[in-house]
C-alpha cells in the first residue's frame, strides 16, 4: 500500500485557499488555468448560491475548463478534489457518519436476503437514481466487504462486490424476465455504481485510519475519453478531417505575406470607371485553394498486425477525406485498393476485402521494402509531381533485405512531402532488422499508433516547411 | 429589459419563454455571461443550438441581435468598419477652392464611416447582443483583432482614435470546433460546451417546436432519432433535424413511425448518401421487426 499522508490540519483562508489548491490540481494535470481564468471563476463563484453543487461545478468549468477534453479531466478532478477537500475535514473535526461500513449487526440481517439486495441494485441501476445507489453501496459493502478484512486494495474490493452481486452488462437470461438484470444492466450506470462503491470504500478507509491516501495523478486511462472500437474509428476520423483542412490551407502563411501582391488589373480598371476613373477599389485575383493529391502506403504484414487496424482506419478516414486519394497496401508486393476504399463503405467489409484478395503476400509473407519502392515507382512515377504527397505507414522493418533506400529517395524526390508513420516506439528504430534511418534521410518520420499521436503528426504539418511546398 | 437577471432560474425560464430549452449548464452560463459582462464562447457539434441560443438569449433580454458571420478571408473590412471611399471622392471633388486642412478633416469623420456588425455593436445606444457566428472558420489573425473588442468593449481606428463601447453588448461566439481556437481568445470567454441532448430533454424540445404531435409519436421519434447517432455516421442528426423530422411526420399524419415511414422520411434526418445506407440497413430492419421495439432504450418503468 502506498504511504499515506498525514491529513492536513484546517487551513486558514478558507473557501479562497482551496480553490487556489483545487485550479494548481488541474494545473498539474496540464490545463492552462492563468491568473485571468482565476479571476473569472471567483467572480462567476459570487453570482452563484454555494449551496447549489452543481451551480458551483458548472461556474467553475465555465471559467478554467475550455475545451472538451479540458472539461472531462476537470469533472474527474472536481470529484476527487472536493471528497477529499470534505473527508480532510471530517477527519480534522473528527465527524463520523452513522451507518455505513460500521453497521455490521446490521449486515448480518441483510445476509439472509442477498438476493433481494442484489435485485434492489439492479433496479436502482436501470432508474439512475443516484440516491438509492449511493445508500445500496454502503449495503452492499456493509454485506460484502467484511469490515477489516477486505483486501486493502480499494479496486479489487470494488470488483469483488460487484461480482458477488452479480451485476453484469450482458443479457443474463436464465433470470426471469421481470429481473432488470435479465437484459443486462446499463455498462454507464454500472460504471457509475462503481464508482459509489470506490467512493464509499474510500471513506470508510479514511475513517478507519483517520488518513488521507496520497493523490495520484489521472492516469492515461482515466484521461483518455471513453471510447469503444466504434469511437477510435469517429476519433480518427475526426483528426483526418482536421487533416484534410491543414493540408488544405498549408502554405496559408506564405500566401498570407503576398495576399497584396497579385492586383488583377483588369478588374481594377473596370472597377475604377465607377469612381470616374481613379483606382478607389483595388481588385485582386482569387487565390487558388490548392488540392493535395495524397498516395498512401500501408503496411500490413504480421509484423504490424496490431497496428494495421488502426493503419487500415486511417486510410478508410482518409478516403471519406480526400477525393485524389490512392492507397495502396504491401507486403513482399504492392496493390493498390483505392477502388476497394471507393466501393465499400463499411469498414469490416473493406479490411476483409483487403485481407482477402489483395494478393501482396507472394511466398514468405515478410516484408520486401526494396521490391515495394521498385513496384510502387513503376505503377505512379509519372503521377508523382511536386504536389503530392506520400505517406507510409510501417515498421521499415526490412527481415534482412535490401532496403533500396536509393528508390525511396527517387521517390520522396518526385513527391512534394514524404512523411513515414512508424507504429513502433522510438525506442526500437534501428534496432534489429529495423532500417527507419536510411529512409528517415529523405523523409519526415514519426512514431504513430494511437490517436493522439495522430493527432501530433496533423500538428507538425502545419509547421512550415522550408525547400518544400509548391 | 434591460437589467440584469436575478437567478439563474430566471434565466431558465425566460429562455423558454423565449422559445429555447437551455440545459442546466447552458442556463447558468447565459446568467454568467449576462451579469459577468464576459463573452461566452459556446462549442459542440452542428446542429445543437449554439446559434439559436444567441437569438433566445435576444428575445429574452429584448434586445437586437447583432451577427456576424464568420469565414475564411472575413477581414477587418467586412467586419469592423470601412471608409466610404465613393463619398469621400465625392466631397472631395465638390469642395474644389476648399482648404486641404478642412476637407481632410472633413472625410475622416464618422459621417464617411462605413460601420460594420461589430462597430454596430459597439456604437449602439441601445444594449445590444452580439453574435460571432462559427469563429473557427477565420484566420488567426482575424482572431487577434477580435482581442480587443472582447477584454476592453472597444475599437481602435487610426484615424479617428479609440470608439469605447457605449453599452455593453452580450457577446456569444459559436465555434464548431473545427479548429483549436487561440489561448488568448479562449482567456477572454467563458466556456460552455453544448453537446447532444439526452432523450428526455430532446423529447421536450420536440414537443417545444411541433406541439400538435402526438407523444407517443413524438416519443419514438426521440428514440430513434438517438439510436441513429449512435451509429457511425459521417453526420449524425441534430437537434434541428429531428425538429424537421418531426414536422414532416406531422404534415404527413403519421400516427406511428413504422419501417415504411421511417423509409420515406429517412432523408429529413440524414444527409449523406453513405449514411443512408447504414441507417437503413441497421435501424430500418430493427422497425421492421415486431420483436424489434423493446431494445429502443424504453425500458419498462417500475
Amino acid at each position: 500500500m502506498p504511504p499515506s499522508e498525514p491529513v492536513p490540519s484546517p487551513e486558514p483562508g478558507g473557501f479562497p485557499a482551496q480553490i487556489l489548491a483545487f485550479a494548481e490540481e488541474l494545473r498539474a494535470e496540464g490545463l492552462a488555468v492563468g491568473t485571468s481564468e482565476l479571476l473569472d471563476a471567483f467572480s462567476a463563484l459570487g453570482e452563484v448560491s454555494w449551496t447549489e453543487r452543481d451551480a458551483v461545478r458548472e461556474a467553475l468549468a465555465a471559467t478554467l475548463a475550455k475545451s472538451p477534453e479540458d472539461r472531462r479531466i476537470f469533472a474527474l478532478i472536481f470529484e476527487r478534489f472536493f471528497f477529499r477537500a470534505a473527508e480532510a475535514e471530517a477527519v480534522a473535526r473528527d465527524v463520523r457518519e452513522d451507518g455505513g461500513v460500521q453497521a455490521a449487526n446490521e449486515g448480518e440481517a441483510l445476509e439472509l436476503d442477498l438476493e433481494d439486495l442484489r435485485r434492489q441494485i439492479a433496479q436502482a441501476m436501470q432508474d439512475g437514481s443516484e440516491g438509492a445507489m449511493r445508500d445500496l453501496a454502503r449495503l452492499a459493502i456493509a454485506a460484502f466487504g467484511r469490515q477489516g478484512e477486505g483486501s486493502g486494495v480499494i479496486g479489487v474490493d470494488v470488483q469483488r462486490i460487484r461480482r458477488a452481486l452479480g451485476l453484469r452488462s450482458e443479457p443474463q437470461p436464465e433470470l426471469p424476465p421481470d429481473d432488470p438484470r435479465a437484459e443486462g444492466l446499463p455498462r454507464d450506470r454500472l460504471r457509475a455504481f462503481e464508482a459509489h462503491l470506490r467512493r464509499e470504500l474510500e471513506r470508510a478507509m479514511i475513517e478507519r485510519t483517520q488518513k488521507l491516501p496520497p493523490a495520484r495523478p489521472l492516469s492515461e486511462l482515466d484521461r483518455a475519453l471513453p471510447s469503444g472500437p466504434l469511437a477510435d474509428l469517429a476519433a480518427v476520423h475526426r483528426i483526418v478531417a482536421q487533416l484534410k483542412r491543414r493540408l488544405a490551407t498549408q502554405g496559408q502563411e506564405q500566401r498570407g505575406r503576398k495576399r497584396h501582391a497579385h492586383v488583377d488589373v483588369r478588374r481594377t480598371m473596370r472597377a475604377s470607371l465607377q469612381t470616374g476613373g481613379v483606382p478607389v477599389e483595388l481588385k485582386y485575383r482569387p487565390r487558388r485553394p490548392r488540392r493535395p493529391e495524397i498516395y498512401v502506403l500501408c503496411d500490413v504484414s504480421t509484423s504490424v498486425t496490431s497496428a494495421s487496424v488502426f493503419f487500415l482506419s486511417v486510410l478508410h478516414a482518409l478516403h471519406d477525406s480526400f477525393r485524389k486519394l490512392r492507397s495502396f497496401v504491401f507486403i513482399e508486393r504492392i496493390s493498390e485498393v483505392t477502388d476497394v476504399f471507393e466501393r465499400e463503405r463499411n469498414f469490416k467489409a473493406v479490411a476483409e476485402a483487403i485481407g482477402r484478395d489483395a494478393g501482396v503476400a507472394d511466398i514468405s509473407g515478410y516484408t520486401d521494402y526494396g521490391r515495394v519502392w521498385r513496384e510502387f515507382l513503376e505503377q505512379v512515377e509519372d503521377d508523382l509531381h511536386p504536389r503530392a504527397t506520400v505517406i507510409v505507414m510501417g515498421d521499415a522493418r526490412t527481415n534482412g533485405r535490401d532496403p533500396r533506400a536509393d528508390l525511396f529517395a527517387a521517390v520522396a524526390g518526385k513527391a512534394g512531402r514524404t512523411f513515414w508513420l512508424n507504429p513502433e516506439p522510438r525506442l526500437y528504430w534501428n534496432y534489429g532488422d529495423s532500417v527507419i534511418a536510411a529512409y528517415e534521410q529523405h523523409c519526415q518520420a514519426f512514431e504513430c499508433w494511437t490517436t493522439n499521436q495522430l493527432e501530433d503528426f496533423v500538428k507538425a504539418l502545419t509547421r512550415p516547411v522550408t525547400g518544400v511546398g509548391a | 429589459m434591460t437589467a440584469p437577471p436575478a437567478s439563474v432560474g430566471d434565466v431558465g425560464a425566460g429562455l423558454r419563454e423565449a422559445g429555447y430549452l437551455p440545459g442546466e449548464s447552458t442556463a447558468l452560463v447565459a446568467f454568467l455571461a449576462a451579469r459577468l459582462g464576459k463573452p461566452v464562447l459556446v462549442e459542440g457539434p452542428a446542429g445543437v443550438g449554439k446559434t439559436e441560443l444567441a437569438k433566445a438569449l435576444a428575445r429574452y433580454l429584448d434586445r437586437r441581435l447583432v451577427r456576424l458571420q464568420c469565414y475564411e478571408g472575413l477581414d477587418e473590412a467586412k467586419a469592423l468598419y470601412e471608409w466610404n471611399y465613393r463619398k469621400q471622392l465625392l466631397r472631395i471633388q465638390s469642395g474644389e477652392g476648399a482648404g486641404w486642412d478642412s476637407v481632410q478633416d472633413d472625410i475622416f469623420s464618422a459621417d464617411f464611416l462605413l460601420e460594420r456588425p461589430l462597430m454596430d455593436a459597439i456604437a449602439s445606444e441601445e444594449p445590444v447582443v452580439l453574435l460571432i457566428d462559427e469563429i473557427d472558420k477565420t484566420d488567426q489573425e482575424f482572431e487577434a483583432m477580435l482581442l480587443e473588442l472582447l477584454s476592453d468593449f472597444q475599437i481602435s481606428i487610426p484615424e479617428l482614435g479609440r470608439i469605447d463601447a457605449r453599452t455593453r453588448p452580450v457577446v456569444i461566439l459559436t465555434s464548431n470546433n473545427t479548429r483549436e481556437l487561440t489561448e488568448a481568445l479562449k482567456r477572454r470567454c467563458l466556456y460552455l460546451w453544448v453537446d447532444y441532448p439526452d432523450a428526455d430533454h430532446e423529447l421536450e424540445i420536440v414537443r417545444l417546436h411541433a406541439p400538435e404531435l402526438a407523444e407517443t409519436v413524438a416519443r419514438r421519434l426521440v428514440e430513434v432519432v438517438q439510436m441513429v447517432r449512435a451509429l457511425d455516421l459521417k453526420k449524425p442528426p441534430s437537434i434541428a433535424e429531428s425538429i424537421d423530422w418531426a414536422r414532416a411526420l406531422l404534415l404527413l399524419g403519421a400516427d406511428s413511425i413504422d419501417a415504411d415511414t421511417f423509409r420515406d422520411t429517412l432523408s429529413v434526418i440524414v444527409k449523406h448518401r453513405t449514411d443512408l445506407d447504414t441507417v437503413a440497413e441497421r435501424v430500418g430492419v430493427q422497425l421492421a421487426d415486431p420483436a424489434g421495439h423493446a431494445p429502443f432504450g424504453a425500458r419498462p418503468k417500475p
